[in-house]
């Protein structure tokens, strides 16, 4: 009795549960580490930091397909990914037939926007073909059947990639710009990273607008809401979904040109390894939540780049993968709705 | 289960026999007619095609003890299947039947199938990350039969047969070995288990997902442990010789069993004088076991409530199906056997490395429950051997035929392809295709057990439970 009523004395209001406090703990080591290797070598976190932001910018616009279609149909699309991959070879086969190295900057500049447009179609029309051919027919199935044929889609992409280019890593042209924009503690920004930024940030706007402000945006959030509500309210569902994946692929594409032109390397197993980082975003973020998939693409992206980079006590490269699964586990066990998702009823 | 029948059914016997006799003889005359014609008779194919009708024609259900003539007769064929297998007819397109040496992975690969229809057959748990059970035992056996540790440990003998005395590190029998890496498989399986099984379906996929790739990742960098300097895993280039499993020489005089299968002494008896053919029929074995397990674990009450959970969770645990208990149970099961074929297989090549663990890998043994038919044995030994027989050799035999008949500079048919194509590079994209097809046309495989059929046919109310 005595023990239960100091407890009751010491917390009032909030009794915070172990998990929380390990979290809180994790969370304050991470940061500990974060600020003595920004004392010890502040250019190099600041260079980080960049590289972070702009890798995590590509896979925000993964990530958001993933949520998109999550969102919609509770199925994770993994073939999304190969998607991606696919627009980035299509990306390298352009840099090369088009021959817009050394070009002026109005040309080069008109021809990005070109491929970015012809990238989106190519990507979205693959993933609305992936999503009539592959999971129409199996919307009341089992829900483990939709996701065994997504894993099936992965797979044929990866060989179409494989027949495409090759077994060897496809190197793109390197077409960006590399002039200095400023730099910060003798680093320097570079154009060929701000480009990544240039093109991601109003691509999310769109896509907000899209979702918050139109009609298809409606139909999409009201499918998402209640499948059966929705279509008694006159939404044509097969179309929003169709769309919804129209969308997303074209995301992709966006994603697959700047990987493609930043990279300038795409392999036919990229997909897969980017996709899941992507996934892993999502996921961090609150699967369903399309501002969660974008801060949790950051968070990714800065992670990856300071074990990668980083020199106090740090796993190093070999471990990035291991580490980014480690924490898609520990969300998903701990915390399934992610960072800014809500807690539904159905649980997660 | 049911009993024997001790009563020959006549009526029934003719009744359910006569529309397979016609069947069954139009099957058999076209599949002779297109062997023949394609790759030749021989007195084999006329033999297989005889066993053939006389296992499917009669309904052997309706003769007492009737069915374990089915059984017993494949039994008795893949038993004896090294000493026909040279002898045996081609088939057109994929070629001969599998060497020995194949058919010693199909077993190993069929066993891994078994275990993973377990989790994913029975209780409906899909394990995205079996091979990370796979790679357990193997690494078990690698840890404790092997020279690995010869650095920290000087010498450790504890019945380890064919090694010599003086061999450093750590050389235990593999008999035993099978065992501890069963058993310890199956603690990592309850340890990831009791975390993640309270998740829904799809995203305990992706966790499953998340430790097959963690898996190799350990396995590629463990040979320098958090920069100890400690060697776990010795990295990528994997860890070898791992020794043969074997008998000794004191068993090898009083009974005759091979003192060791890559050295099998002259007082071995006759028989067991090919490595080859010890492998093959211990894995043989293996697989037996596995299956009679299977078998058993599905009757049993804890196979029932896996069953239960799988077709209506809420449902199960309205019942009073302990849900966590039961998930985990097949966790353990599946990575039981997981981890008996990971160290059998680590000892029949004798070598472990870290390549052999993607993500990859356990999409194919997938691959191998849902082509067979989730949740049935049959079904997934059919897929199983398909599938591993497609890998190693059936696919280069493909290739080889399709690259004779259509590509350029050796086209016997039709010149299509301008260069022969390598069709065992696109190995994946051809299990994709396989999954994506069978998902869409067939979901409950192609020999599929009645139950499964019919929760596809009707729909399974699998919907999640709140467990949080």
């Amino acid at each position: 009795m005595a023990t239960q009523a100091s407890r009751i004395r010491l917390s009032p209001g909030y009794r915070p549960n172990p998990t929380t406090i390990l979290g809180v703990v994790f969370v304050a080591l991470i940061l500990v580490w974060l600020i003595v290797n920004l004392v010890k070598t502040p250019s190099e976190f600041y260079n980080l930091v960049l590289i972070g932001v702009t890798n995590g910018a590509v896979y925000g616009l993964i990530a958001l397909g993933y949520s998109l279609v999550y969102g919609i149909l509770e199925l994770i699309n993994f073939a999304h990914g190969d998607v991606f991959m696919l627009g980035g070879m299509l990306v390298a086969t352009m840099t090369a037939s088009f021959g817009l190295k050394g070009e002026g900057d109005l040309v080069l500049w008109g021809g990005i926007l070109a491929m970015l447009l012809i990238t989106m179609a190519f990507c979205a029309g693959i993933n609305t073909t992936i999503e009539i051919v592959a999971y129409k027919r199996l919307r009341n199935a089992p829900r483990l059947a939709p996701l065994i044929t997504a894993i099936g889609m992965s797979f044929i992409l990866q060989n179409i990639g494989l027949v495409w280019k090759g077994a060897r890593p496809t190197s793109v042209d390197s077409i960006l710009p590399r002039g200095e924009i400023f730099s910060i503690g003798g680093v320097a920004y570079t154009w060929n990273r701000f480009i990544v930024l240039v093109f991601t940030v109003p691509v999310l706007l769109a896509l907000i607008w899209l979702v918050q402000r139109t009609r298809p945006g409606k139909a999409m959030r009201a499918t998402a809401q209640d499948r059966d509500a929705a279509a008694m309210m006159g939404i044509n569902v097969n179309q929003t979904i169709s769309f919804t994946f129209f969308i997303a692929g074209a995301l992709a594409g966006a994603a697959g040109l700047l990987f493609a032109l930043y990279t300038t390397n795409v392999h036919f197993t990229t997909g897969f390894r980017v996709g899941l980082i992507a996934f892993t975003a999502a996921v961090l973020g609150g699967i369903g939540n399309l501002p969660g998939a974008v801060l949790g693409a950051l968070i990714i992206g800065l992670i990856e780049s300071f074990n990668n980079g980083l020199g106090w006590v740090t796993p190093g490269s070999d471990w990035t993968t291991s580490i980014i699964f480690g924490i898609l586990i520990v969300i998903l066990v701990v915390r399934p709705e992610g960072l800014l998702g809500e807690r539904t009823p159905e649980g997660a | 289960m049911r009993r024997p029948n001790l009563t020959f059914d006549r009526e029934a016997f003719v009744r359910e026999s006569r529309p397979r006799l016609v069947k069954g003889l139009i099957a058999a005359a076209v599949g002779f007619f297109l062997i023949t014609v394609l790759s030749g008779a021989t007195l084999t194919l006329i033999l297989a095609v005889i066993i053939g009708l006389a296992l499917y024609v009669p309904a052997w259900d309706r003769v007492p003890f009737g069915k374990y003539v089915v059984t017993g007769t494949v039994i008795a064929l893949a038993v004896l299947y090294p000493f026909y297998q040279p002898d045996m007819f081609e088939i057109p397109i994929f070629g001969s039947f599998p060497s020995v040496d194949t058919a010693v992975t199909m077993l190993i690969f069929i066993m891994m199938a078994l275990g993973l229809n377990i989790v994913v057959g029975y209780a409906g748990l899909l394990d995205l990350g079996y091979v990370a059970f796979y790679a357990m035992g193997a690494y078990t056996a690698a840890w404790f039969a092997s020279p690995h540790f010869s650095e920290s440990i000087k010498s450790f003998h504890f019945g380890a047969v064919g090694v010599n005395e003086s061999s450093g590190g750590i050389h235990v029998s593999i008999w035993i070995v099978l065992i501890v890496a069963a058993i310890f498989t199956a603690f990592i399986g309850v340890l990831i288990g009791l975390p993640t099984l309270r998740l829904r379906g799809d995203y305990l996929a992706i966790v499953t997902l998340g430790f097959g790739e963690i898996m190799p990742q350990i396995a590629l960098n463990g040979d320098n442990l958090f920069n100890t300097g400690f060697n776990l895993t010795n990295g990528p280039q994997g860890i070898n010789p791992i020794d043969p499993p074997g008998f000794g020489t004191t068993l090898e005089n009083a009974l005759g069993l091979p003192e060791s299968y890559l050295a099998p002494g002259d007082n071995a008896f006759w028989l067991f004088d090919s490595s080859l053919e010890l492998y093959f029929w211990t894995a043989l074995g293996l697989v037996l076991f596995t299956a009679f397990c299977s078998m058993r674990l599905r009757d049993s009450r804890l196979g029932r409530a896996w069953i239960a959970i799988r077709e209506d969770e809420t449902a199960a645990a309205a019942m009073g199906v302990p849900l966590m208990r039961t998930k985990t149970w097949a966790y353990a099961a599946g990575a039981f056997f997981g981890g008996i074929a990971g160290a059998y297989y680590a000892s029949f090549k004798s070598g472990t490395f870290p390549a052999d663990f993607y993500f990859n890998i356990s999409v194919f043994i997938l691959c191998m429950v849902i082509l067979g038919g989730m949740g049935n044995i049959w079904g997934v030994i059919v897929g199983g051997g398909f599938l591993a027989d497609l890998n190693q050799e059936g696919l280069g035999n493909i290739g080889a035929w399709i690259n004779e008949r259509f590509s350029t500079g050796s086209a016997e048919w039709v010149e299509v392809f301008k260069e022969p194509i390598d069709v065992p590079l696109y190995q994946f994209g051809i299990f994709g295709v396989i999954l994506v097809l069978v998902m869409l046309f067939k979901p409950e495989g192609l020999i599929p057990s009645s139950r499964r059929k019919a929760e596809f046919e009707e729909g399974v109310h699998d919907e999640p439970l709140v467990t949080k």
